[in-house]
């Protein structure tokens, strides 16, 4: 199928692991739809048969949450960049997570602003280039994983491309979670992001996430800090807490009680 | 009460909410805003009480996606807000126009621009209306004088929104909004209501959503319906997915705005009286035609051969209709509360044969018979 990514793009590898989470957990294609914004990332909807509702950029969750709150049966799921989901649209993000309703979003980080080639997001580390930091960035990176969890997301986990196997267990896990779940998946852009700063192609930026990523588990277990540069991998975080649409049952229950009684 | 009829005394926002349910509403998301926020808080009560979904977003942005994802799940949706939201939904209106999703936008207008005049009437937000989002795009706006009007205005929008595929705009004035009337609310099984086409086929056999087949507006699954088909803000080809074919993409633009235009004449609502022989024709629409009409009386008691015109179609504009009304006038006056709006369509409509005369007021009070009077006078 002809699509708009570039070669050795990450964003093929995070759908196919979103394709095969989805067929693990058995999810019926009739009774899914996948929401996304703008980028490059959010074009994958446009690859995948289900319903699909390529929206405005950063507004996937908005959007998702009209389709939610109308058919709460339905399985939700957002799909977009982290300028998408952290930039413009970071807004929606926290409230999701704060609501906690059962929407399972996958971001493709690259790090970057892909589509519009290569400013940076923010997730582009301090002092990497980018056609807007020519200079080196001087901005701070998010966390997103924190953010998600700080704002009320009640799965956060982070993957990443070369780690697809992990990957698909986390966006399983994150389908079959009832609450808002977060999967941030490292996915390279060796096209602008890994050119402008010397990371080599596809293949060595995969091998820097081989190399950096550290397992939570051995995280937590060292009394140390990560070093600088390396990140954690794998289920970060996972409560259980009301899910709104359960909630707002509970609202149509007590709204249909005052009736009967008035 | 849920859809009981009968006479009530009622604000125009209420009026517009008991439109909304009487018309179907099923789902509203909104965010706060005077002089909307009473529609919002009589449907946090209200819509959980017909089964329906009620969500106040975290922005206006978010409630018009809220708004559009809702519709495409299948549920008859609805935002309300004022002139600082207005602004912020548009992006997204844009969005339901191209992609053709049913909703309906009511729009509370207040003194503007910025925050402006928060609790005062204006008429500001006409032109946002037709032009706010980028790009060509259709536009169906409509504005009452009455708390009465508002109501069944608000079921036109619904029933509109679903026949067309389209986005509609219900343009209300603050003190439209506010002002407490008597209205009779007819029992539900006398209100028509409209529902958007269902696909004919089952699904698997071939459906698209942006296929118009014979006709020009495609028929509307829901989302989990099974037809499992794609929805875009690119521009798209018959079959929903995204093109960068220039005919493809012209014939989209043009199908979607004409739509509307080849329903010109059925979407026009406009009113007049004693324009055959009147000299001066007022035309005005909204709050600001409740002075007119009495000033067009003032005008005729004292003897000024004076008519009124009254827009409840604000768009498409009926310039037609205002030209035919108008054709034997030797003045039209266009009161409105900004600094020239419509008056320009009206100005275009008659086409340099009529002198037009603006009279706008700003600053948030309502004109009075009086200023109109001496207006019609002058003209
Ligand atoms: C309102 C709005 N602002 C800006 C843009 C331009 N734009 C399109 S995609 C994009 C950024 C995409 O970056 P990201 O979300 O990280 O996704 P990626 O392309 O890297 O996958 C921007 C700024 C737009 N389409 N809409």
């Amino acid at each position: 199928m002809p699509h708009i990514w570039c070669a050795g793009c990450g964003h093929g590898i995070v759908m196919g692991c979103l394709i095969r989470a989805i067929d693990r957990v058995g999810l019926d294609k009739n009774r899914t739809v996948i929401v996304s914004g703008i980028g490059c990332s959010s074009r994958a909807p446009g690859y995948m048969d289900f319903d699909t509702l390529h929206t405005t950029h950063g507004r996937a969750l908005a959007f998702a949450t009209g389709v939610k709150m109308a058919n709460p049966s339905l399985n939700v799921i957002v799909i977009a960049g982290d300028g998408d989901l952290a930039a413009i649209g970071g807004n929606h993000l926290i409230h999701a997570a704060r609501r906690n309703i059962r929407i399972a979003t996958v971001c493709f980080d690259n790090s970057t602003y892909g589509m519009t080639s290569g400013q940076y997001s923010p997730m582009t580390p301090t002092g990497k280039f980018a056609s807007t930091a020519p200079y080196g960035n001087i901005d701070r990176p998010f966390d997103l994983c924190e953010l998600a969890k700080g704002a009320g997301a009640t799965y956060v986990a982070r993957g990443t491309t070369y780690h697809a196997s992990l990957t698909v267990n986390l966006i399983a896990k994150a389908l079959e979670h009832n609450g808002f779940a977060f999967v941030d998946v490292l996915s390279q852009c060796p096209t602008y992001y890994g050119r402008r700063n010397k990371l080599g192609g596809a293949v060595e930026m995969m091998k820097w996430y081989k190399d950096n990523a550290v397992p939570v588990q051995a995280a937590r277990q060292s009394p140390e800090p990560l070093p600088p540069g390396r990140f954690m991998i794998g289920e970060l975080f996972t409560v259980t807490a009301p899910e709104y649409t359960d909630e707002y049952a509970g609202v149509l229950e007590r709204a249909r009680e005052r009736e009967t009684r008035a | 009460m849920v859809g009981a009829g009968g006479v009530r005394l009622m604000q125009g926002n209420e009026a517009c909410v008991e439109g909304a349910l009487a018309a179907g509403l099923r789902f509203f998301a909104g965010y706060p805003i005077t002089p909307s926020t009473e529609i919002a808080e009589l449907l946090a009560e209200r819509l959980p009480q017909v089964g329906g979904a009620f969500i106040q977003m975290e922005d206006e942005l978010a409630s018009m996606g809220a708004v559009v994802g809702a519709s495409l799940a299948g549920l008859k949706a609805m935002t309300a807000t004022s002139g600082p939201g207005f602004s912020l939904k548009q992006e997204n209106i844009g969005f339901a126009a191209l992609a053709e999703v049913p909703c309906v936008i009511v729009d509370v207008q207040r003194v503007g621009p910025s925050t402006g005049m928060p609790t005062s009437p204006a008429q500001g937000d006409v032109m946002q209306a037709r032009w706010g989002t980028h790009g060509d795009h259709p536009t169906v706006a409509f504005t009452p004088w009455s708390v009465s009007e508002t109501f069944s205005l608000t079921v036109t929008c619904f029933n509109v929104a679903e026949e067309l595929r389209t986005p509609v705009i219900l343009l209300l004035d603050e003190v439209i909004g506010h002002m407490r009337e008597k209205v009779v609310l007819p029992p539900p099984e006398a209100v028509t209501v409209v529902d958007r086409k269902k696909p004919a086929v089952p699904p698997g056999e071939g459906y698209s959503a942006y296929d118009p087949g014979d006709g020009d507006i495609p028929p509307l699954a829901a989302f989990g319906d099974g037809y499992r088909f794609h929805v875009t803000g690119l521009l798209h080809d018959r079959s929903g997915f995204p093109t960068n074919d220039p005919e493809e993409a012209a014939y989209l633009l043009n199908r979607i705005c004409e739509k509307v235009e080849r329903r010109r004449a059925r979407l026009t609502m406009i009113e007049s009286r004693d324009v055959h022989g009147a000299d001066v024709v007022v035309v005005a629409y909204g709050c600001t035609a409740r002075p007119a009409s009495r000033a067009v009386r003032m005008a005729r008691e004292a003897g000024i051969r004076a008519g009124l015109v009254r827009l409840i179609t604000l768009w498409p504009f009926p310039r037609e209709d205002v030209a035919r009304l108008t054709a034997g006038a030797r003045r039209i006056l266009v009161p409105e509360m900004n600094l020239g709006q419509i008056v320009h369509e009206v100005e275009s409509a008659v086409a340099g044969r009529i002198p037009v005369v603006h009279l706008g007021k700003v600053g948030g009070v309502l004109m009075t018979p009086e200023e109109i009077f001496e207006a019609v006078k002058g003209v």
